[in-house]
C-alpha cells in the first residue's frame, strides 16, 4: 500500500516527542509541546507506528490506486516525443542504481539502445527510479539518450520490486515503448520477470547480443543456450514490449552523443513499511568488493592450473600486472578461487583489454563470458583446446612452467626500470 | 500449511559434448538429473516442515520420464509429486511455464479442505536455460510477493524471514507474511540423501500425480509453444575469432617474448 497522509490529533499528541527521533527524514519537529509536520515529511508514515499515543493517523491507498493516479499524473504531462496511443514505438532502458550512484550497466544499455534506435528512427528513454541522482541525469544526453523519466521519492534509495514493477509497468502501460532493455543485474533480473508476466509480454534472459530488423521492427535477442553450446536468436513476434535483459559489461559504453536530454520528474509517494516482502534491515559483509566487469587486465584459471597451491601463482602474476584474478566455473567449484570471481555463462561477463587464460580448455559456456574481451592469451598444454580457436595469442606449453618464467621476467623488468630511472 | 516446490529435470551437462561434424549437442546417454538448485529448494521445504509441521508437495512440468524426478523428491521425503505432462505443454517459454505451474497450485490449493497458508519454493534458475525467471514470474501470477536470491529461510507463525543477497557486500533481511514464493541459492542449505527405506517408500508405496492441461483447467492460449510469447528465430553455433598467433619456444623464452609486448603495450 501507498501513503497518501500524515495528520496529528492536536487533543491525544502529548508532545513526547518518539515520533521526532523515528523520523529519517526531519519530517516533523515540535511546536509548542505539540508535533507539527515540516516541508520535508514524505508521508512514509514511520512516525505512525512511533507513537504511543496513537496521535497519528495515516490516510492511505492501495498500489492499484496510486499506480492509477500516477498514470493520471502522466497521462496529463503528455511529454514524451514518442507516439502514443496508436502503436508501440521506442527504445527504453529501465536503470538501477546503488550507494547514489547510476549503475554501470545503464550506460552501456543506452549506447547499445541509441544504436537501435537510430537504426528504428525513433527515441531513447531512459526510467530511473530512485533518489539523490538528480547530478547525474543530464550526462545520460552524452550516450544518446533523448528522455529520462525520473521517478523521485527519497524512501526510492533502497531497492524494492514492488516499486519498479508498478512504476514500470504503469509507464509501459501509458507510452508503450516498442524495446525495454535491463540490466541482467540480480536486481534486474529481480524485477523483469515479473514486469513482464503483469505486462504479459515476452522476456529473453542474458542476452549477449541485440539487434533490430528495421522492416518488421522486431527485437533480435541472441543468447547463448544448451548449456552454450548453441547461440538462440529470440523474437518475440505479437506481445510488445519486446523486454530483454542485458549482462552487464556485455556492450561497452560510448560517449558518442551531446544531446540535451529532456528530464521529466515525477514523485512515486512510496513507503516501503507498506511493501508486500518489507525490508527490515541491511548487513553489510566484511569483504573485500570483486569487480570483474570493469577490470582492464584479467589473469584467469582453470582446471589445467592444477592445484589452488598452483594459483597462487596466478595471483602473484596478477599483482604484478595490477590485474584482477578469475577462474571457470570448475576452478571455483573446486574451491581455488571464489565464487564471485567466476567467468562465463553462470559467472560474471568481463570485457577487459587484456584476458590471459591459463589452464582453461575454453568451454563454450566459459566463452560466452569473454567473448567481449580485447586481447586473449591463452596458456594450455592441449593444442586442440578450443580457447586457442578465440585467442589471439597461443601458447601450447604447462602452464605451471610458463607463469613462474613470466613473473621473474615481468620482475626483471621492472627491477631494470628502477635501476635505470 | 502447504509447502510447494516446482522442480525441473534438466541434463547433467558437465558431461556434455559437441558433435564436431553436426556441431550439435550430443544428448544421448547424458543423464537427467534434478536441476541442483531444486534439491536446495526440497531441503528447504523439508526444514520448514520440521520446524512447522506442513504437506509438502513437489510439482513438476515436464514429459513423462520427468516421473524420475519427482520420484527422487519423494525420496528426499516430499509428501506429494505432481507431474504436469501433456503434449500441449511442450514448447512453453517461462511465462507460459509459470502459467501452467500457477494452475496447477490453484487446483491444489481448491482441493484442500481448509484455507491453508501456503509457501512456494523454486531454485533461483535452472542450469540448462539460465533463465532465472519462471520464480517471479509464477509469484506474479499467483498474485503473491517473491523474495529471490534467498539465502536463509525461516517460517514461524505464518511469517517468512528471509536474507536475500542482491548486493555482492550486503544482505537484506526480509519478512513477509504467506503466502510468499522463496527463491534459493545454494548457500541456503546442503540437501539431505535419502534413506534407503523413504528411497523403497518413493517407488512402492507413493503416487505420482499427473495432470493433463484439461485438469488444471488451463487456457490452452497460455500454454506450450502457442502460449509462449517468445519465439525461437535462428539457432547457430557460436562464432570464432580468427587471426591468431602461436608464441613457440621454451619457458623462459615465452616468458620474454610475453614480458616485451607487456612492456611495449605499457602494462608494466
Amino acid at each position: 500500500m501507498i501513503c497518501v497522509k500524515v495528520k496529528i490529533l492536536q487533543d491525544k499528541c502529548t508532545g513526547c516527542g518518539a515520533c521526532v527521533n523515528a523520523c529519517m527524514f526531519g519530517g516533523v519537529e515540535l511546536q509548542d509541546d505539540k508535533a507539527s509536520f515540516t516541508q520535508k515529511c514524505i508521508s512514509c508514515g514511520a512516525c505512525v507506528k512511533s507513537c504511543p499515543e496513537e496521535a497519528i493517523e495515516i490516510e492511505r491507498e492501495t498500489p492499484a490506486q496510486a499506480a492509477k493516479k500516477l498514470s493520471e499524473e502522466l497521462n496529463e504531462l503528455r511529454f514524451l516525443s514518442v507516439h502514443r496511443d496508436t502503436e508501440h514505438k521506442g527504445v527504453w532502458v529501465i536503470g538501477e542504481h546503488a550507494s547514489g550512484k547510476i549503475h554501470e550497466v545503464v550506460y552501456q544499455l543506452a549506447s547499445k539502445g541509441h544504436e537501435l534506435a537510430d537504426l528504428l528512427n525513433t527515441t531513447l528513454t531512459v526510467v530511473m527510479v530512485g533518489t539523490g541522482l538528480e547530478d547525474q541525469l543530464d550526462g545520460l544526453g552524452d550516450y544518446g539518450v533523448d528522455d529520462v523519466i525520473y521517478v523521485n521519492n527519497p524512501v526510492l534509495g533502497e531497492y524494492h520490486w514492488e516499486f519498479y514493477v508498478n512504476t514500470a509497468a504503469d509507464l509501459i502501460m501509458v507510452y508503450k515503448p516498442e524495446i525495454v532493455l535491463i540490466g541482467a543485474t540480480p536486481i534486474g533480473r529481480d524485477f523483469a520477470p515479473r514486469l513482464s508476466k503483469r505486462l504479459e509480454t515476452g522476456l529473453t534472459a542474458d542476452c549477449t547480443w541485440l539487434d533490430v530488423e528495421p522492416g518488421s521492427r522486431l527485437l533480435l535477442q541472441t543468447r547463448p543456450t544448451f548449456g552454450g553450446n548453441v547461440m538462440a536468436t529470440i523474437i518475440t513476434p505479437d506481445s510488445r514490449p519486446q523486454i530483454c535483459t542485458v549482462r552487464p559489461g556485455t556492450f561497452k559504453p560510448e560517449i558518442n552523443s551531446s544531446k540535451e536530454v529532456r528530464i521529466r520528474t515525477t514523485d512515486f509517494n512510496a513507503c516501503p513499511e507498506d511493501c508486500m516482502a518489507k525490508i527490515v534491515k541491511i548487513v553489510k559483509k566484511e569483504k573485500k568488493q570483486v569487480n570483474l566487469e570493469d577490470a582492464i587486465i584479467i589473469v584467469a584459471g582453470g582446471r589445467g592450473v592444477g592445484s589452488k597451491e598452483n594459483f597462487k601463482l596466478l595471483e602473484e602474476l596478477a599483482e604484478l600486472l595490477n590485474a584482477e584474478i578469475a577462474g571457470t566455473r570448475m576452478a571455483c567449484e573446486l574451491n581455488w578461487i571464489e565464487e564471485e570471481r567466476q567467468v562465463g555463462q553462470t559467472g560474471k561477463t568481463v570485457t577487459p583489454s587484456l584476458y590471459i587464460a591459463c589452464g582453461i580448455s575454453g568451454a563454450i559456456q566459459h566463452l560466452v563470458g569473454i567473448q567481449n574481451a580485447g586481447t586473449i592469451i591463452a596458456i594450455n598444454k592441449d593444442p586442440e583446446a578450443p580457447i586457442f580457436n578465440i585467442a589471439q595469442y597461443g601458447i601450447v606449453g604447462d602452464v605451471n612452467e610458463i607463469v613462474p618464467a613470466l613473473i621473474e621476467e615481468i620482475k626483471k623488468t621492472k627491477c631494470g626500470k628502477t635501476i635505470i630511472t | 500449511m502447504i509447502v510447494f516446490v516446482c522442480i525441473k529435470q534438466v541434463p547433467g551437462t558437465v558431461d556434455v559434448k559437441i558433435d564436431p561434424k553436426t556441431g550439435t549437442l550430443v544428448r544421448d546417454n547424458i543423464p537427467a538429473i534434478i536441476n541442483p538448485l531444486d534439491k536446495h529448494a526440497i531441503e528447504a521445504a523439508l526444514q520448514v516442515k520440521d520446524m512447522n509441521g506442513a504437506e509438502t508437495i513437489a510439482i513438476s512440468m515436464g514429459p513423462p520420464q520427468a516421473e524420475e524426478a519427482l520420484r527422487e523428491a519423494l525420496a528426499m521425503g516430499m509428501d506429494k509429486a505432481c507431474l504436469l505432462t501433456d503434449k500441449a505443454f511442450a514448447g512453453a517459454d517461462t511465462l507460459a511455464t509459470s502459467y501452467t505451474i500457477a494452475q496447477a497450485i490453484k487446483k491444489f490449493l481448491a482441493e484442500s479442505s481448509e484455507i491453508a497458508p501456503y509457501l512456494v519454493i523454486c531454485g533461483t534458475q535452472a542450469i540448462d536455460g539460465d533463465t532465472a525467471q519462471v520464480g517471479a514470474e509464477l509469484a506474479e501470477s499467483l498474485g503473491i510477493p517473491h523474495i529471490s536470491y534467498t539465502s536463509n529461510l525461516v517460517v514461524k507463525d505464518n511469517t517468512v524471514v528471509a536474507h536475500q543477497e542482491l548486493a555482492q557486500n550486503e544482505v537484506a533481511v526480509l519478512e513477509a507474511l504467506l503466502p510468499v514464493l522463496v527463491t534459493v541459492t545454494k548457500e541456503i542449505n546442503i540437501p539431505r540423501l535419502p534413506s534407503i527405506s523413504s528411497i523403497v517408500d518413493a517407488y512402492d508405496k507413493k503416487k505420482i500425480i499427473k495432470w493433463n492441461a484439461v485438469e488444471i483447467e488451463a487456457d490452452i492460449t497460455k500454454i506450450g509453444y502457442s502460449g509462449s510469447r517468445t519465439q525461437v528465430w535462428k539457432i547457430f553455433s557460436p562464432e570464432k575469432k580468427t587471426g591468431k598467433i602461436q608464441i613457440t619456444g621454451t619457458a623462459e623464452e615465452i616468458a620474454q617474448q610475453l614480458c616485451k609486448s607487456f612492456k611495449d603495450e605499457k602494462l608494466i
